[in-house]
Parts: C-alpha cells; structure tokens; sequence
C-alpha cells in the first residue's frame, strides 16, 4: 500500500511486546523482507500515520524483525507503541539507510538503544575483530549481555554512570576514550547515540588522531 | 470565548498591522473582549538580550529561550536587500561535522512564535526584505512550529510578506520535506556537500537515513513551477569535497533539476579537521560547475569576526548559565 507522503507501507501483527528494563521495551513481527544490518524501518500506529525511524535489531537471516526502543514520556509514538499487546497493528515501511557495517576490523560504540544496529550486526556475523563501547545508566540496560560477552570477551566494554561494579568501567562512554591510551587510525569507528553524544565522541576520536573519514555516526533524531 | 467572529481579524491587524504588544491598545475591541483575552492570553515582545556587530555590518543578536536557553539571529544587510537569518531550534540534533552549532547538541525546539519574534523584535525589522531559515537547527526538524511561522509571515492576515522572500533550508530529512513542500510556497535549500554518498555520510549523519539519492529523487518529480526555487547549499572543504569529480558527479546527479548551486567557504570551527580552500578555488570550482550548465554563485561571507557566518552560530558557552 502506498501512503499519502507516496511510501510503501503495510500492517504488520507483533508477536510480543516486551519490557526489558525500566523503560526500554522490545517487540517483534515475523520476518518476510530481507535488509541489511543497521537498517532502519519506519513505523507508525495507522497507515497514513506520522512514522519514527527505528533501526532494526535482528539479524539479517532471522524469522523475526525486532525493535529496540525507550519510552520517551514526551515523545509521540513511543509510549503508544508501548501500550501495545502481541496481535496488534502497526504499520511499516520497507528498510532503508545506510548504517550498515562489515567485516573489517572496526569499534562499535553505542549509548542506550543505539546499541540495536550493532546487535543487529553482531546476529549477522559481522562480529569477528569488532570491539564494542557501549554506555548505560544502570546495569540492567545491558541487554544482550551474555551474548555479546561469549563472543567478543574483553572487547564487550560496559560504562555505566549510575552504578558501579567491578567488571563496568565507572563512567561515560566519552570519558573512558579519552582515557584510553591508544586508539587504533586505521579502523573503521561507529558511533550510534543520541547527538550530544555522537558529536563529543567523534571530537575526541578525532582529538586522539583518528582521521575524521573514519568515523561513520548514526544520530537518532 | 464567546467573542465576535470579526474579533479575529481586529487581532491580526493589531498583531501584525499596527504591532500591539497589549490588549489594552486594541481600543477598537470592546473592554469585555480585552479583558478577556488578558485573562487567557499573554502578549508581549521577547526583546534580544545581546548584540554583536560585525565589521561588514552584519549583526547577531541574543535571544533567550526559556531558562538558561538561548538562540542567536543573524541581521544580514546588503545593497539591494536585508535578510534576517532565523534560528528554529536550540542548538541541533543533526551532528554535521562542520558545524558549530551541532557541536552543541540538542536543546529544544522553538515555538511558532518564538520563530516570528526573531523577526518582530529585530531592531532593523523595518528594512527587511528577505527571512532565511538557516540560523541555529534544522527547520525539518521542527515542522510543525516552522509551517505556522510561515503562515503568520505569508498570510494576508499575517505580515504580509511573499514566500518567494522566504528560503528555508534543511539537510534533507525526507519527509518533512515533502510535508514542507505541499503545505508551504517558500523556497527550499538543501545541503548537499558532497555528490558521493560515501564522503557525505562523513560529514553528515543524516545522509544515513536519509540518503541524497532519495531526497533528489524526491526533488526531480517534484513540479516547483516558475517562481518557486530549488537551491543546493555546498560548503567548499579543501581538499576533500572541491575536486574536478566532484564537479563531474554534481552534474550528474542534479542533471533534470532546475535548480542553482551556492558555494560557501568553509568557516573553520575550533579543533575541525576540514580546512578552507582558498578565494582562488572556491572561483575555479563556480567556474567548472557553470561550464556544465549548472547556475553556481558563491555566498559572500558575512559576520565571520562576530561568529554570525555560515555554521558558526552557538550558544553552548550560555547553556545553564
């Protein structure tokens, strides 16, 4: 079907909708496109409702699309997506974007549900030579902990600012990379966060000698 | 509120016409009508806290937004025209590398009347000809706030003025430009930067989920008719974005776009890895772009000493303050 602003869009059914962790939620729907890792989809409530951009959290061969989102209170689609039970509607676009990864050697660094395009790669085997910096406010929004802990080991960095523990670094995902010692010019870095967060990482990577056309950054508006 | 249905048009006279900033100055409005719209409605002028001159004679002026928020204006004078350069948002969500007021990151949207008071409250508002939308964050991104200001600005009932006086700018964000498009007869400006996808994407995040290609798709079957103007905004970054490929791709990709190029020198910001190109190239690359039949100017720097100029407006130093 086609929307009135002329984009393809059509009525999907999740098959759950979860809350992972205080305010952040998790649905599905059955897969029956392909995409590419990192790619966004737009969603809305009606067909020719407003949409949001979400990036996809699956892998490219699963049976399901899941979405990672945060309820924002003030935003418009994100508590109502949030009242929303296993059978019900929304409606969604086909994939597009180009916050797509691949095998080369590269840092992921994510804060809050940025972490989804990663996930997403990290479930299409594009995990091998990745490291992954991802910052939280507290422990229980790790999520996808013991997967990416099995498989990438001592490149899973946690940053967490409102609890500590012994295996976290204390702090912001900015701050632990102005304090690493040396960080690699010639990989690839990608960033996915909200803007003030992109735009003070891309400056401190670029600050510690990293070429600018390094850095490739997904900002969710 | 139980009020005469030509009540409307007595404010907006008012308002627009005769620049009240009180019900009490609205005597042709019964005392009963005033007095209550001064019980649910405020009226009033937020006047700029700040003024910077520039030694071109552009100024930016200071404006508060809420608590410890603020937004800057740029006042652009000219020999034929006077433009008064808008801000839509505090600070930006964007994160373009190039710009300092995405360095700042996201405060806030303004309101419609926010938008409209930069203009209203601009001491030079009598001399102004033209109104850009390209002073702090991404119109686009506040659609709903930006389309009414341009009513207000538009309508009969409003000031008045006419749309072709009207640029408003965005980085491409698709949809909310179709909206803008449909609902608005002002000109639009894109920001393009960079032909390739590959380089774009480097220095503007958007171009991630809003890929030119789709956006100049977008444009090409759009139907701007005679008056209405499509421009392409390009910072020059030497060395990087100002090679004959580049003119060459240009071409290519806005080939059945009526449309016309600004170049503008890049304003450093601090700790940027770009770099400016010299007067010399910024000419050279005007020079090989109109050679292929695509009208190219390039944007005089104004306020650059005052930090007014192209992607330089920030209030970071201010935020919390």
């Amino acid at each position: 079907m086609v929307s009135n602003d002329g984009h393809q869009v059509r009525p999907v059914k999740l098959t759950y909708n979860e809350e992972l962790s205080t305010g952040i939620f998790l649905f599905g729907f059955n897969r029956d496109f392909q995409f590419k890792a990192g790619q966004v989809i737009g969603i809305a409530m009606e067909e020719n409702g407003p949409r949001r951009l979400y990036s996809i959290c699956s892998g490219e061969e699963e049976e399901e699309i899941r979405i990672l989102y945060k309820v924002v209170d003030e935003g418009y689609l994100s508590p109502q997506l949030s009242d929303l039970d296993t059978g019900d509607t929304i409606w969604i676009t086909v994939p597009g974007g180009e916050f797509t990864g691949d095998k080369d050697p590269a840092v992921w660094i994510a804060t809050g549900t940025g972490i989804a395009p990663f996930y997403s790669m990290f479930r299409s085997g594009l995990a091998e030579q990745k490291k992954l910096i991802l910052g939280n406010r507290y422990l229980e929004q790790f999520h996808f902990f013991d997967e990416f802990a099995s498989l990438l080991g001592e490149n899973y960095i946690r940053c967490c600012t409102g609890e500590s523990d012994p295996e976290v670094y204390s702090g912001r995902v900015t701050q632990f990379l102005q304090d690493e010692a040396e960080l690699d010019p010639n990989i690839m870095y990608y960033l996915c966060g909200g803007a003030e967060m992109v735009v003070e990482t891309r400056d401190i990577l670029i600050s510690k000698g990293i070429p600018f056309d390094r850095i490739v950054s997904e900002i969710y508006f | 509120m139980g009020l005469p249905s030509f009540t409307a048009q007595q404010l907006c006279d008012w308002l627009y016409k005769k620049d009240a900033t009180s019900f009490e100055e609205m005597t042709n409005l019964s005392l009963k009508a005033r007095a209550k719209l001064s019980e649910h409605f405020q009226l009033g002028l937020q006047i700029p806290t700040d003024e910077q001159e520039s030694v071109d004679g552009t100024k930016k002026y200071l404006f508060p937004s809420g608590l410890g928020k603020f937004i800057e204006t740029a006042y652009i004078p000219e020999a034929k025209r006077s433009t008064i350069c808008v801000s839509s948002q505090v600070g930006c969500k964007m994160g373009c590398l190039f710009c300092m007021t995405g360095k700042q990151g996201f405060q806030g949207n303004l309101s419609a009347a926010e938008i409209l008071n930069q203009f209203r409250s601009l001491p030079e508002r009598r001399k102004l000809t033209n109104i850009v939308y390209m002073g702090m964050g991404e119109p686009l991104d506040n659609l709903p706030a930006v389309l009414r200001s341009l009513e207000v600005f538009t309508a009969d009932w409003g000031f008045a003025l006419s749309p072709r006086r009207i640029t408003v700018s965005t980085i491409g964000i698709t949809p909310a430009m179709l909206e803008f498009l449909n609902k608005s007869e002002a000109h639009l400006a894109i920001s393009l930067h960079s032909p390739f996808d590959e380089e774009r994407r480097k220095l503007m995040p958007v171009q991630q989920v809003y890929p030119l290609k789709e956006v100049l798709k977008e444009i090409l079957s759009w139907d701007f008719g005679r008056q209405r103007r499509i421009s392409f905004e390009y910072i020059l970054f030497k060395g990087y974005n100002d090679s004959s490929a580049h003119v060459n791709e240009l071409s290519r990709i806005l080939h059945g776009i009526k449309c016309r190029i600004n170049l503008i020198r890049f304003h450093p910001i601090p700790d940027t890895p770009l770099e400016s190109p010299s007067q010399k190239a910024i000419e050279l690359f005007r020079d090989k772009l109109n050679a292929k039949g695509i009208t190219t100017t390039i944007r005089a720097s104004r306020g650059e000493d005052i930090w007014a100029a192209c992607g330089l407006l920030s209030t970071k130093r201010l935020q919390n303050t």
